[in-house]
């Protein structure tokens, strides 16, 4: 079980190279040039000259990535272009409101998708049922945007029930989360649905009848446990959405989060910024799918023999090999 | 032989002219069709047919087990001891599954929940009949594991780290856990290799003996019956065509045209053929409802008569009871007794 956890983490480290070099590439080799959009076009050419030299701008983009990623494996996430101010202090003060979007986001999705997709899948073609798919089919189709914008107007603006901009308390977080959990609920009620309907079809569902077992152990003992697994992966695909996702609701609900800061200096090609921020939300993509294939072999068993204990299988038949040559 | 032991005996399950149908999008399936069938304490009824015959529709009815919203008793009865399993409630039937009726279902690899031990599997049924303590649900899953012949150590296991053979007795452990009265056997050796057979007709055998349960054996392989069953019944497109004890429908000389068949599809050693011969043609489209007798077109015997009119139960002169037309003039038992029976 370590040795896979250390294999997972090691894998990480060429993804996040991959990444950073992927984002880095595609920043240097598009027109624009940052110093100009930062200190403005009429700014004089000297100036913005002695600017680029000294960010070392003038270097070729290589030479440029290898001196970044080489800092980076120091700790050391470089300084933005803009503010001059170190790039870890910024994601360190920025982090934990996008954390608290987006984990809150996954956090409802699961709440009320994963409940409502099981009562759907109970009470198939029932009232619940149809109002289950229809809510899922709406909430897909509505853009996080949108919703953002209408949920602003109307409860910030008119009703005045939480602040219109959002960051300094727990208040300013509700409708950024519920915004941002729209889809993810849809998508984790459907998921729920099916895979559901699928585990209740199953042989062991009617043995399970057949021992005359209680109809509602039967369905959390039974077919949940069964069905969890899909419910789990998509649960762990939303993270990623998710992240994507709080970059629009920060603009929408002015948080200053990751997503805002990350628009910022795309604006201005901020590259240091861009690059590590990347790298934050994919080691956070990474530890996020790790914790989602621990929690496979927890549910279910067949992948634990799967994952961890094919070596000692095989160590203990070499054993028993051994001892029955003896 | 089983009939005359059994004559004064009581009678545990009864089923009067159940007819079930399945209600599809697409069709209206008439799985069984004016079926009679009753049983006794401590006895053994074959029940034999081909696939699709409605083997496995009738003992899910037994157990009130049709899948919901398709499958559909539409007339009938079916008595369990005390109990109007048609009219029982869904508490009243939870009561009697697991305890007074279990099923070993047909394929061992698909039954057991994959993600739950073994033990937790077995000790389920109890906890639903009311035991409660952990060392007594302990204490009687070692005990079934022992008796089906699987080491209780290895109770915390998953399915998966079992054989078929072995998950096969995991089900008939599940099965006899709370010793039931009647005991609903869907081809519980059909998935098992020759030797596993064997091993496992030979449990059940011995189990059946321990508890005097009831045993409905549904299968299509007619050397079981042999060997396990007192009756027989042949079941053909839904309805039980000829019944019988197990003496008299091997060894006696009178049958329906399908029984005949069905044994003469049996590939012989002593003579020297070469081929099997098989019954021609296919069971009719269970979608439609038929006027004459079921077995009319692949029949070599069949009459006008056949095609148009639904045939009688007649007792033949061996004492097995027929539903055919060829049989009419010999009633032997009397009409009545052959009705219920057949």
């Amino acid at each position: 079980m370590f040795r896979y956890i250390v294999k997972r983490l090691l894998m990480m480290i060429p993804v996040v190279l991959g990444i950073s070099f992927i984002i880095f590439t595609i920043i240097s080799v598009t027109p624009g040039d940052p110093v100009q959009l930062i200190m403005g076009a009429d700014t004089a050419p000297e100036v913005l000259e002695a600017k680029r030299e000294e960010l070392g701008l003038n270097d070729h983009f290589i030479v440029r990535y290898v001196k970044y990623i080489g800092g980076v494996v120091r700790g050391d996430f470089g300084k933005s272009y803009r503010t001059g101010l170190k790039v870890i202090d910024e994601i360190k003060a920025r982090l934990p409101s996008t954390m608290k979007i987006a984990l809150g986001g996954i956090g409802l999705s699961v709440l009320i998708g994963v409940p409502l997709g099981m009562i759907s899948a109970v009470k198939q073609y029932s009232f619940v049922d149809y109002f289950a798919r229809v809510l899922a089919m709406l909430l897909t189709a509505i853009p996080v945007f949108w919703l953002g914008l209408m949920m602003l107007l109307y409860f910030c603006l008119k009703l005045r029930w939480f602040p219109p901009t959002g960051g300094e308390n727990w208040k300013g977080f509700v409708l950024p989360i519920i915004a941002l959990a729209a889809s993810a609920t849809a998508t984790q009620t459907r998921t729920t649905r099916s895979s559901m309907l699928e585990a209740i079809r199953q042989d062991y569902v009617r043995t399970a009848r057949a021992k005359g077992v209680p109809e509602g152990k039967i369905i959390f003992k039974h077919v949940l446990r069964n069905s969890i697994l899909p419910v789990i992966t998509i649960a762990g695909m939303n993270i990623g959405v998710q992240m994507g996702g709080t970059v629009v609701i920060e603009s929408v609900f002015a948080i200053p989060g990751m997503g805002s800061m990350l628009i910022n200096a795309v604006r201005v090609k901020d590259a240091p910024i861009i690059v590590s921020s990347v790298i934050v939300v994919a080691v956070f993509i990474g530890l996020m799918n790790l914790l989602v294939d621990l929690i496979y072999t927890v549910v279910d068993p067949r992948l634990k023999s799967q994952y961890f204990t094919v070596k000692k299988q095989i160590k203990r038949h070499n054993r028993g090999e051994v001892s029955a040559a003896h | 032989m089983g009939v005359d032991m059994n004559q004064n005996a009581e009678k545990l399950l009864d089923i009067k002219d159940l007819s079930i149908t399945y209600i599809t999008d697409d069709a209206t399936i008439y799985a069984v069709n004016g079926l009679n069938m009753e049983l006794y304490r401590g006895e053994t009824l074959g029940l034999v047919g081909e696939t699709g015959a409605g083997k496995t529709t009738t003992a899910l009815a037994i157990m009130r087990l049709l899948p919901d919203r398709i499958g559909k008793i539409t007339s009938g009865s079916i008595r369990f001891d005390d109990v109007d399993v048609t009219a029982a409630s869904e508490a009243e039937m939870r009561t009697l599954r697991g305890e007074r009726i279990s099923m070993i279902f047909q394929d061992p690899m698909t039954c057991l929940n994959p993600v739950l031990t073994i033990g937790d599997q077995i000790a389920e049924v109890l906890e639903s009949h009311g035991i409660t303590s952990k060392e007594e649900l302990s204490k009687r899953v070692d005990n079934i594991l022992t008796l089906v012949g699987l080491p209780p150590e290895r109770k915390n296991e998953y399915p998966h780290q079992f054989s078929g053979g072995m998950k096969q007795r995991v089900d008939i452990a599940i099965a006899l856990a709370c010793e039931p009265q009647l005991l609903l056997a869907d081809e519980p050796t059909t998935a098992l290799d020759v030797t596993i057979q064997a091993q496992v007709l030979a449990l059940m055998k011995e189990l059946r003996q321990k508890f005097n349960t009831s045993m409905l054996l549904i299968t299509h392989d007619l050397g079981v019956v042999a060997e396990v069953c007192d009756r027989v019944a042949i079941m053909y497109a839904g309805e039980i065509i000829e019944y019988g004890t197990v003496w008299e429908i091997f060894s006696g000389t009178e049958h329906h045209p399908y029984t005949k068949g069905l044994f003469g599809s049996i590939p012989s050693m002593s003579e020297g053929q070469r081929r099997l011969r098989p019954i021609d043609g296919l069971m009719p489209d269970p979608a439609v409802q038929l006027q004459g007798c079921p077995f009319a077109s692949r029949c070599p015997q069949c009459s006008d008569r056949c095609t148009a009119e639904k045939p009688a139960s007649h007792r033949a002169a061996g004492g097995n009871i027929i539903k055919c037309h060829l049989f009419e003039g010999e009633d032997a038992g009397g009409g009545n007794d052959a009705g219920t029976a057949g």
